[in-house]
């Protein structure tokens, strides 16, 4: 993988508030990248600081080993979709999409088959001579989708992309989203703060906290493998229990469990995930525990168990629908994992 | 509905007694005939006043002049009230009600006292030609005063805030992320400003003009006691005829198509403002 941008000890301040802490950073060619966080972790402002919006206060931003950090946003070959599409309400939708080739000086008859080819890529090849008040929230997003992409960018930004869209349409347009991306073979750059959405597109995840990167990595292992306790909690709510490790051992006094398994000598706490864990008859020694069902909650494909371990620690368990029934609220139950499937946490 | 007209009934007396009885007057007096008693007119069905403006080209040029120098102040309002409006806009919000009331600070002095501080600044031996002969640049003091730029200033300086107040609420409304678009696709913030910012508050440029226009096309004080002698605007010559030729079927006639000549304005802007 070649880097097309690198970010190089990025820090930002917004007044005592620390929003990027020398943060590094390297975005492949083509790739389909997505900056995770909540709210505060500093993922909207690098995305600003990539467009061109923010500047850093210190560290280097190198596109193609340029250092672009002082370029203003109009000078980089950097283009962004917005969370609100920020369509011009005065244009029409050719006008919008053809805004960016007029700033760029494109001839009329380039321009005109470069927009039709923008509108036909996105399915709205016929929509022209609409204004954006005309159109839906879907329709919207793709006019922004192609009034940016128009304009060929090597690196695309998305500011939570599927934010604004009603739950049947993120699916779809987070597959055209891919799609898209491979057609062009810009890459993409998406900010977001769902988590499935994040796992779901992109090749690479960056998990953002205060302003730093938590974990980063395919989405595949950043789930099965998460390096902290805040990246196994921020992804699908894995179980974290705290203990002490001991040799190939690791002991969670609180819920009274053992796991064995080559556990390393810092491990500070272990991740579990609720999929990982089955409802057995009964069974005693190391990967098991023992508790009462506290609550059940269908949810489809499975049910989410609830079991309380005593000493205030409760495990989520989700059981499938083909393991049978799920047991009833307050039932003493068995669970039981495998020694692969727990992950200890350095941090 | 007794409540209904009670609720109504003092806003229409308002209109009756204030508005409507003195345009009848005024309509009157303008189809009256001049009359050297007192009052001098003599009801009548005449259009002499009427013909009277269309006659003589003095009449016309006043209007025209009025016209001139109205669009002249609006379109100076306007150039000043953009870079107002988008720096009040743009303020944190808790300096902006400062500024507001910075803008709104000249009107807690009366007119004719501000009116009068322009004149100290700029005649003669005012304060401007003082510290320029003061500091040796001019040696002799620069006729400032009674010139239509003077005139302007005063013009521009009381209307001012009529310009700045519509836009700053449009630019207030105008999505900042359009802006940041723009520069997105290439635009630097001159561009930006030309393509996105001023069609976006375009309607409200148009507000602020009207508002600027309407009220500076009858101005007669400023233009009084600043202006040079032959400025003669409608307000003016609508004052000499009524207090010096005493000639009321004129001033009337004069006041009454002056009116007609601003409903078209005063329609537009109503429009606008009925816009989504």
């Amino acid at each position: 993988m070649t880097a097309l941008l690198r970010a190089e000890a990025i820090t930002k301040r917004f007044g005592p508030t620390l929003a990027l802490d020398a943060l590094d950073l390297e975005i492949g060619q083509g790739e389909f990248f997505a900056l995770l966080g909540g709210s505060g972790s500093g993922k909207s402002t690098l995305l600003r600081i990539i467009a061109g919006f923010e500047t850093p206060d210190s560290g280097r931003l190198l596109l193609d080993g340029t250092d672009i950090a002082a370029t203003p946003p109009w000078a980089r070959p950097v283009n962004m979709m917005f969370q609100s599409y920020a369509l011009f309400p005065h244009m029409t939708v050719a006008d919008n999409v053809a805004y960016g080739l007029r700033r760029a000086g494109v001839k009329k008859a380039e321009a005109a088959s470069r927009i039709a080819a923008a509108l036909a890529m996105v399915g709205l090849a016929g929509f022209e001579r609409r204004r954006p008040h005309q159109l839906s929230g879907g329709q919207k997003q793709r006019v922004a989708l192609a009034r940016s992409l128009v304009m060929r960018p090597r690196l695309l930004l998305l500011d939570e992309p599927l934010g604004a869209l009603d739950a049947g349409l993120r699916e779809r347009t987070g597959f055209e989203l891919r799609a898209l991306q491979r057609e062009t073979g810009a890459a993409f750059v998406m900010v977001t703060h769902d988590q499935e959405e994040a796992l779901a597109l992109a090749d690479r995840v960056a998990l953002l906290d205060g302003g730093r990167i938590a974990q980063v990595g395919p989405p595949r292992e950043i789930y099965e493998r998460p390096a902290s306790r805040f990246v196994a909690r921020f992804l699908g709510a894995a179980n974290v229990l705290e203990g002490r490790a001991a040799q190939d051992r690791f002991d969670c006094p609180d819920a009274g469990i053992s796991c064995a398994g080559a556990i390393p000598a810092d491990t500070v706490a272990i991740a579990l995930r609720p999929e990982r864990i089955r409802i057995a008859a009964a069974g005693e020694g190391p990967n098991t525990a023992r508790g009462i069902v506290q609550d059940v909650a269908f949810r489809g494909d499975d049910s989410l168990v609830l079991v309380d371990l005593g000493g205030g620690a409760t495990l989520r368990v989700a059981h499938p629908e083909e393991g049978g029934p799920p047991p009833d609220r307050g039932a003493d139950v068995t669970l039981c994992w495998e020694a692969a499937d727990v992950v200890p946490l350095p941090s | 509905m007794r409540n209904r007209l009670a609720v109504l009934l003092p806003a229409w007396a308002w209109l009756l007694i204030f508005v409507a009885a003195p345009a009848g007057i005024l309509g009157a007096i303008a189809l009256a005939e001049a009359d050297p008693g007192v009052p001098p007119f003599r009801l009548a069905w005449s259009t002499a006043g009427f013909a009277m403006l269309v006659a003589d080209d003095y009449y016309l040029g006043a209007f025209l002049t009025a016209l001139r120098i109205a669009a002249m102040t609006a379109g100076l309002c306007l150039a000043i009230a953009y870079p107002m409006a988008m720096g009040i806009a743009r303020a944190r919000p808790d300096r902006r009600l400062l500024l507001l009331a910075l803008l709104m600070l000249p009107f807690w002095t009366g007119f004719l006292l501000r009116v009068g501080a322009w004149i100290g600044l700029l005649r003669d031996e005012g304060w401007i030609n003082g510290l320029l002969q003061g500091l040796g640049i001019t040696d002799a003091p620069l006729p400032m005063l009674y010139t239509e730029g003077a005139m302007l200033v005063g013009m521009v300086h009381a209307y001012l805030p009529f310009a700045v107040l519509p836009l700053f609420a449009a630019m207030l409304r105008l999505d900042p992320t359009l802006l940041e678009a723009a520069a997105d696709l290439g635009a630097r913030p001159a561009v930006a400003f030309a393509t996105v910012t001023l069609p976006a508050t375009a309607p409200a440029a148009a507000a602020a003009f009207l508002l600027v226009f309407i009220p500076a096309a009858g101005e007669f004080v400023i233009p009084e006691l600043m202006g040079p002698s032959e400025a003669n605007l409608v307000g003016r010559v609508l004052w000499q005829e009524f207090f010096q030729n005493r000639d009321w079927p004129v001033a009337a006639a004069l006041a009454v198509s002056l009116l007609v000549l601003l409903l078209v304005p005063i329609r537009l802007f109503q429009r606008l403002e009925a816009r989504p």
